[in-house]
C-alpha cells in the first residue's frame, strides 16, 4: 500500500503502532512528487526538501503564503523572489509542537492569492488531477491539487474569497474555511485583513478534524485573534444529521448555475434528508452584492498590504536610477497582470473623492450581508449551498474576462464577508468526470456542527473514496 | 463610473507601478468594467447602516510594555537588495 | 502693515515607554542600526501590529493633562505613503476618531494668562532614520515602531513669542508626566508649524505656509520671525502666499521652499484591519486621572502659597520637575514655619551658582541636609551670609559638607566678646582719626572701623558683635 494514497488519521494509526516511520511517509510522498508533479505541477521550486531529515508524525504539505523560518516564501511572485522568512507563522509553530513537520516544497498558488484558477502563478499554473488540461481552482490550487493526486497528505491553504473552498470542490477534497479569528493569522502573508484565514485541505472529514485541531486556538501575536477554548473537533464526527435545520438560499439557485452541478447537489440534499436532516428554502437578500463588496473590501485592504514590496528590505528590485523609478520599475516588473489590477482597483476605491461612494458604501453593506446570515441562523442550524456555479473550467478559458473569473467566487465570498465558517466536500461528478462541491454554512465558531453534517454526508457516500486517474 | 486614462496614471502613481501606454488604455477598460458591476451597490440605501471594519465583537487587545528579543541583524539583513554595514541601502531620494 | 499672526503648532511626541507601539522592541536610544527590530516594526510579510497598553495610558494621561475630552470609542488607522523609512508604506495612526480632543494649554505671556486651544492628542507610531549619502541612502529602522503622540493646537497662537512659551509650558507638563524625554536635539520632541497672516479685524484665514525642521524652541521662535517678515513683505507687495512647505535652514536664518516630485498627497485613509477599536471606560479615564501628579501650574500656585515665593520665583523653580522636587524636600525638612531665609537661599545663592555652571539646581547634588546645615550655621550667626556664599562653592566643588569645610578652615566667627577685646582696643589705638570722626557724628566712620576690626581677625569676627561692641565702646569712652 503506497503510503501516501492513505489519509493522515490512518497514517497516524501506523505510526503509533510503530508499523511505519515518519521517514517512510516522506519517502512515499517524495516518489510520488517525483512520478507525477510534471504534469500537475502543484509544488513549486524545485528546490528540495531538506526536511525530510527532521521528519516527525506526518508532514503536512504548505501554501506558498505562510512564512516557515529558513525556507523560501514567495506568493508565488516575482516580487518576493528569494524571499527567506526569518520566523515561523504561528501555524507552523503550531503543527511543530503537535508532533508533525512540514515539506519543505511549497504549494502553488494564484500570486498573493489573488485568483480563482492558479492561473496567476509566477510558476505557471497547476493542472487538475481530474482533467490536467482544466483548472484546479483557486487561490490555493497547488495544495488541493496535491492533497487530490495523493502529492500531499494534508495540506493547509489561505481563504479569502473561497481560496481554500472552491479549489477543494474543484479537486474534490475536504476544504474548511474556519471562523475569522479561530486560527492565527500571523505568518500569513496578507492579502485582506479582514477576511484571511488559513485552513485544511485534507482528504477526508476526519483529517479535517485533526488538522483544525493543531492550527487553531488564540495567538497572542495576532489582535485579531479569538481568545476562547478550542473544541476538540474530533469529537464531531458524529454519524447524525436528525433534526438538523438546514436552509437553501434561493439566491444560490439561479441562472448561472450549472445544472449538474445543482442535480448533484439536489441528490446531496435527498441523501440527507433521508439521514434525518429538516430542509427548506430561506433568502440571503443581499448575495447579489457579495462580490461587489468583497472586491471592494479586499482590493481596498490588498492594495494596502501589498504597499510593503517595495525591493527596500526584501525581494526582487528592478534596476533603477533612483527611488521612485526604483520603486515603480519593481513594482510594475514584479507584480503580475491580476496584482496590478486589484492594486489598482483597491487604491481607486480608497482614494479621495471615491472612499465614500465606494469603500464607505462597501462597509455598510457588508453589514447587510452579516445580518441576512444572522437572521438566518436564528432559526436555522446550517446553510447548504453549492460551491461554486460550475465544475472545473478550462486553463486559460477565463483569463481573459477578469468579471468572469470574479463571478465563479459567488458562492464562497459571502461567508468572508460575515467571518462565518465554511466547509466544502466533494458530492458528485460531472459527466466529464470533473467532481463537484457541497458547501455548508454556519453561525461563527460553530464548526462542529459543520463537521457533523459534513462527516455523516461523507459516510454515508463514497465521494471521498474517489481518485484521479494519473 | 467613466475611468479615464488619466485617472489611471493618477491611480497608478499613488500606487507607485508604472504603465505603458497599452496597459493603461486596457486597464482602463477593465477597470471601468469591474466598476460598472460594482456600481449596483449604488442602488442599496445604506442610511443609518454602521459600517464594519471588524466582524468579530473584539475590543481592547493590549499587550504588556515588556521588551522582547530583537532580530538578530544577519537575520534583519538576510533579504536585503543592497546592505552595506549595518544599514539597507536604497537609490538617492530625490528631494 | 502690520498683519495679524495665526500660528498654528503640530507637536510629536516620542513616548518613553520600554519597548515599541506595536512590537515588543526595545525603544533604548542609540544603539546599533537594525540591531532593536523584529518582523513586525520591519513590515516583514506576515507580521501584524500588537498595541503596547504602556502607549494608551501615557496618552490618555496627556490628553487629561492638556484639558481634552478622551472618547470614548477610538480607533487606529493606516495613512497610506510610500517612503524608505516607512517599512510598510503605511503609518498606523488615527484620522477620524482619534483618542482625544478639544483641550487647551494656558501660557503666561508677561503676566496675562492665554489659553490656546488643543485640537486633539492622537496616537501614532514613528518611521525609521534615513542618512543621505552621495551615491544612495542608507536606511536604519530602530525607530520604526517607536510611540508618539501627535499634539495639534488650534491657530490661537498670535505671534512667535507665545508659540515659545507654548512649547515651554507643554515640555514642562509631559516632563511632570514623565512619559517622554522631550529632548529636541534627541527627536523625542518634534514641532511643525502652520502660520499665516490676514489682516486685521478680518475673520478668514489667510494662506498658510507649513514649517518643517526647526530643530530647537528657538529655531521655531526665529523661524516663525522670518516667515512673518517674508509673508508680510509679499502681501505689502501685492503678491499672493503660495500654500507650501517650507524647510528651516538655520545656517541661513531662512525658510526654502521643499521640493517635491510627490504630487498631491492622498493618504487614502482607512480604519486598520490589524487592531480592533478601543472602547474608554470612565473607570479606566479616573484611574488615569488619579496617577497624575501636581502639575506645573499647581505647583506654583502652592509654592506660592505655602513657601512665600513670588510667582516668578516659583515659576523659575518649577520649570524643572527635579528641581521643584529638591526645593520642596528642602523646604519641608526646614523647620521654621516661615520659610523665607531658605527660599532666598534657593532663588539666590543657589540659583546663581547653577547658572554660573550651567547645571540645574538639582544636578548641583547637594544634599538636603547638607544645605539645611549650612543655612543653620548662618542662623546661629556662626559664619556670615557673605562667607556661607564661598562655603557653598566650595561644597559643590569639593562634594564636603558644610561642617566639614567650616572646621577645615576655620570659618566660625568670632562672636565671644572677650575674644575681640584685645582686637578691638588695637584697632581704636591705630584710628584715633576715625573714633574722632565718629565721636563727631560721622556714621560710616563706625563703617570704616568695622572694617579694620574685621581685617585684623581675617574675617573672623561676627560684623554684627563687632559693630555693637564698637558703638558701645566708643560711646562709653
Amino acid at each position: 500500500m503506497e503510503l501516501n494514497k492513505l489519509t493522515a488519521h490512518e497514517l497516524i494509526q501506523k505510526l503509533n503502532s510503530k508499523e511505519i516511520t515518519a521517514k517512510d511517509i516522506f519517502s512515499a510522498l517524495d516518489n510520488r512528487i517525483k512520478e507525477i508533479d510534471h504534469k500537475v505541477k502543484a509544488y513549486v521550486r524545485a528546490e528540495k526538501d531538506t526536511n525530510s531529515t527532521e521528519a516527525t508524525g506526518i508532514p503536512v504539505s504548505i501554501k506558498d503564503n505562510i512564512s516557515t523560518n529558513g525556507y523560501r516564501t514567495e506568493c508565488c511572485s516575482k516580487i518576493l523572489e528569494g524571499f527567506i522568512p526569518p520566523y515561523d507563522a504561528t501555524v507552523i509553530k503550531k503543527i511543530k509542537e503537535s508532533g508533525h513537520s512540514f515539506l519543505g516544497l511549497k504549494l502553488n498558488m494564484d500570486e498573493f492569492a489573488f485568483g480563482s484558477s492558479t492561473e496567476n502563478s509566477f510558476f505557471g499554473p497547476t493542472h487538475n488531477p481530474w482533467d490536467l488540461s482544466c483548472v484546479p481552482g483557486g487561490s490555493s490550487g497547488g495544495s488541493a491539487a496535491a492533497v487530490a493526486a495523493d502529492e500531499a497528505i494534508w495540506a493547509i491553504g489561505s481563504d479569502t474569497g473561497g481560496s481554500i473552498r472552491q479549489p477543494a470542490s474543484f479537486c474534490g477534497v475536504v476544504g474548511l474555511k474556519p471562523t475569522y479569528g479561530r486560527v492565527s493569522r500571523f505568518g500569513l502573508i496578507a492579502f485582506a485583513s479582514s477576511l484571511d484565514q488559513i485552513g485544511p485541505l485534507t482528504k477526508d472529514v476526519h483529517d479535517s478534524a485533526l488538522l483544525s485541531n493543531i492550527i487553531s486556538g488564540y495567538d497572542s501575536n495576532d489582535s485579531t485573534s479569538i481568545n476562547t477554548t478550542v473544541p476538540d473537533y474530533t469529537k464531531s464526527l458524529i454519524n447524525d444529521v436528525k433534526g438538523i435545520k438546514v436552509g437553501i438560499p434561493k439566491e444560490y439557485f439561479v441562472e448561472g448555475l450549472d445544472p449538474e452541478v445543482k442535480s448533484s447537489l439536489q441528490e446531496a440534499i435527498e441523501t440527507l434528508k433521508k439521514l434525518g436532516a429538516q430542509f427548506k428554502e430561506i433568502s440571503l437578500p443581499h448575495t447579489e452584492y457579495a462580490v461587489p463588496v468583497y472586491y471592494i473590501i479586499a482590493t481596498a485592504e490588498a492594495s494596502s498590504n501589498l504597499a510593503r514590496f517595495d525591493a527596500v528590505q526584501y525581494g526582487f528590485r528592478a534596476d533603477s536610477a533612483n527611488l521612485i523609478d526604483m520603486y515603480k520599475k519593481t513594482r510594475s516588473q514584479g507584480f503580475g497582470d491580476e496584482a496590478k489590477r486589484r492594486i489598482l482597483l483597491g487604491t481607486f476605491a480608497l482614494s479621495h473623492g471615491y472612499y465614500d461612494a465606494y469603500y464607505l458604501r462597501a462597509l455598510k453593506v457588508r453589514t447587510l450581508i452579516k445580518r441576512d446570515f444572522d437572521n438566518v441562523f436564528k432559526d436555522f442550524d446550517c446553510i447548504i449551498t453549492p460551491t461554486s456555479p460550475t465544475a472545473a473550467f478550462k486553463i486559460g478559458e477565463k483569463t481573459d474576462d477578469p468579471l468572469k473569473m470574479y463571478l465563479s467566487d459567488i458562492y464562497t465570498i459571502s461567508a468572508n464577508l460575515a467571518g462565518i465558517p465554511a466547509i466544502s466536500l466533494p458530492c458528485g461528478l460531472t459527466k466529464r468526470g470533473l467532481p463537484v462541491g457541497l458547501q455548508i454554512l454556519s453561525k461563527h465558531f460553530n464548526e462542529e456542527l459543520l463537521l457533523r453534517v459534513a462527516y455523516t454526508y461523507e459516510q454515508n457516500t463514497q465521494w471521498h473514496k474517489n481518485k484521479p486517474k494519473l | 463610473m467613466s475611468i479615464d486614462k488619466k485617472i489611471v496614471e493618477d491611480v497608478a502613481h499613488l500606487a507607485r507601478i508604472e504603465l505603458k501606454d497599452t496597459e493603461s488604455a486596457k486597464l482602463s477598460g477593465q477597470l471601468e468594467h469591474i466598476l460598472g458591476f460594482i456600481d449596483k451597490l449604488s442602488k442599496l440605501n445604506t442610511d443609518n447602516i454602521p459600517a464594519t471594519s471588524h466582524i468579530l465583537p473584539i475590543n481592547n487587545v493590549l499587550r504588556e510594555d515588556q521588551p522582547k528579543e530583537s532580530l538578530p541583524i544577519e537575520k534583519t539583513l538576510l533579504n536585503a537588495p543592497n546592505k552595506q554595514r549595518n544599514f539597507f541601502v536604497v537609490p538617492k531620494v530625490l528631494e | 502693515m502690520s498683519y495679524e499672526v495665526v500660528i498654528g503648532l503640530e507637536v510629536h511626541l516620542q513616548l518613553n515607554t520600554k519597548t515599541k507601539a506595536f512590537c515588543g522592541c526595545s525603544t533604548e536610544f542609540g544603539k546599533e542600526p537594525n540591531s532593536q527590530v523584529c518582523p513586525v516594526c520591519l513590515g516583514f510579510p506576515g507580521s501584524l501590529p500588537v498595541f503596547n497598553r504602556a502607549v494608551l495610558d501615557s496618552a490618555i494621561k496627556v490628553a487629561l493633562s492638556l484639558n481634552c475630552k478622551i472618547q470614548e470609542y477610538t480607533k487606529f488607522d493606516r495613512k497610506n505613503y510610500f517612503y524608505p523609512d516607512l517599512p510598510k508604506n503605511y503609518q498606523i495612526s488615527q484620522y477620524d476618531l482619534p483618542l482625544s480632543n478639544n483641550g487647551y494649554l494656558d501660557i503666561d505671556i508677561e503676566g496675562i494668562t492665554k489659553r490656546i486651544g488643543i485640537t486633539r492628542v492622537h496616537m501614532e507610531e514613528d518611521a525609521g532614520k534615513l542618512i543621505h549619502q552621495e551615491d544612495g541612502t542608507l536606511v536604519d529602522f530602530n525607530r520604526t515602531g517607536i510611540p508618539l503622540l501627535e499634539i495639534v493646537s488650534e491657530p490661537d497662537i498670535s505671534s512667535p513669542l507665545e508659540a515659545h512659551e507654548y512649547l515651554s509650558t507643554l515640555k514642562n507638563i509631559i516632563q511632570y508626566l514623565d512619559v517622554s524625554d522631550c529632548d529636541m536635539e534627541k527627536g523625542s520632541l518634534r514641532c511643525d508649524a502652520n502660520i499665516s497672516l490676514r489682516k486685521k479685524g478680518v475673520k478668514t484665514f489667510g494662506t498658510k505656509a507649513e514649517l518643517k525642521n526647526m530643530n530647537s524652541f528657538k529655531g521655531v521662535k526665529d523661524a516663525l520671525t522670518y516667515e512673518i517678515e517674508r509673508q508680510s513683505a509679499l502681501l505689502d507687495s501685492g503678491e499672493i502666499i503660495i500654500q507650501e512647505t517650507r524647510l528651516w535652514d538655520p545656517k541661513t536664518s531662512k525658510t526654502v521652499p521643499m521640493r517635491t516630485k510627490e504630487g498631491a498627497k492622498d493618504y487614502r485613509y482607512f480604519p486598520e484591519p490589524d487592531l480592533p477599536p478601543f472602547i474608554i471606560k470612565e473607570d479606566k479615564i479616573n484611574e488615569i486621572r488619579r496617577s497624575i501628579p501636581e502639575l506645573p501650574k499647581e505647583k506654583i500656585v502652592r509654592f506660592v502659597k505655602d513657601y512665600g515665593l513670588s510667582e516668578y520665583d516659583a515659576k523659575i523653580i518649577v520649570s524643572n520637575k527635579r528641581d521643584a522636587q529638591f526645593a520642596e524636600e528642602c523646604f519641608k525638612a526646614y523647620t521654621n514655619t516661615d520659610k523665607k531665609a531658605l527660599v532666598n537661599w534657593f532663588i539666590g545663592p543657589l540659583l546663581s551658582e547653577a547658572n554660573n555652571r550651567n547645571l540645574t539646581l538639582a544636578n548641583l547634588n547637594i544634599p538636603t541636609k547638607d544645605l539645611l546645615e549650612l543655612v543653620s550655621f548662618v542662623e546661629r550667626d556662626e559664619i556670615s551670609h557673605l562667607c556661607a556664599k564661598s562655603v557653598l562653592t566650595e561644597m559643590i566643588d569639593s562634594r564636603k559638607s558644610a561642617s566639614i569645610i567650616i572646621k577645615e578652615k576655620n570659618l566660625i566667627q568670632i562672636s565671644d566678646t572677650s575674644a575681640l577685646k584685645s582686637i578691638l582696643e588695637e584697632v581704636i589705638k591705630e584710628n584715633p582719626k576715625s573714633v574722632a570722626d565718629y565721636k563727631a557724628g560721622k556714621a560710616n566712620a563706625l563703617m570704616f572701623l568695622v572694617g579694620q576690626l574685621m581685617r585684623k581677625s581675617k574675617g573672623k569676627a561676627n560684623p554684627k558683635t563687632v559693630q555693637e561692641l564698637l558703638k558701645e565702646r566708643l560711646e562709653s569712652a
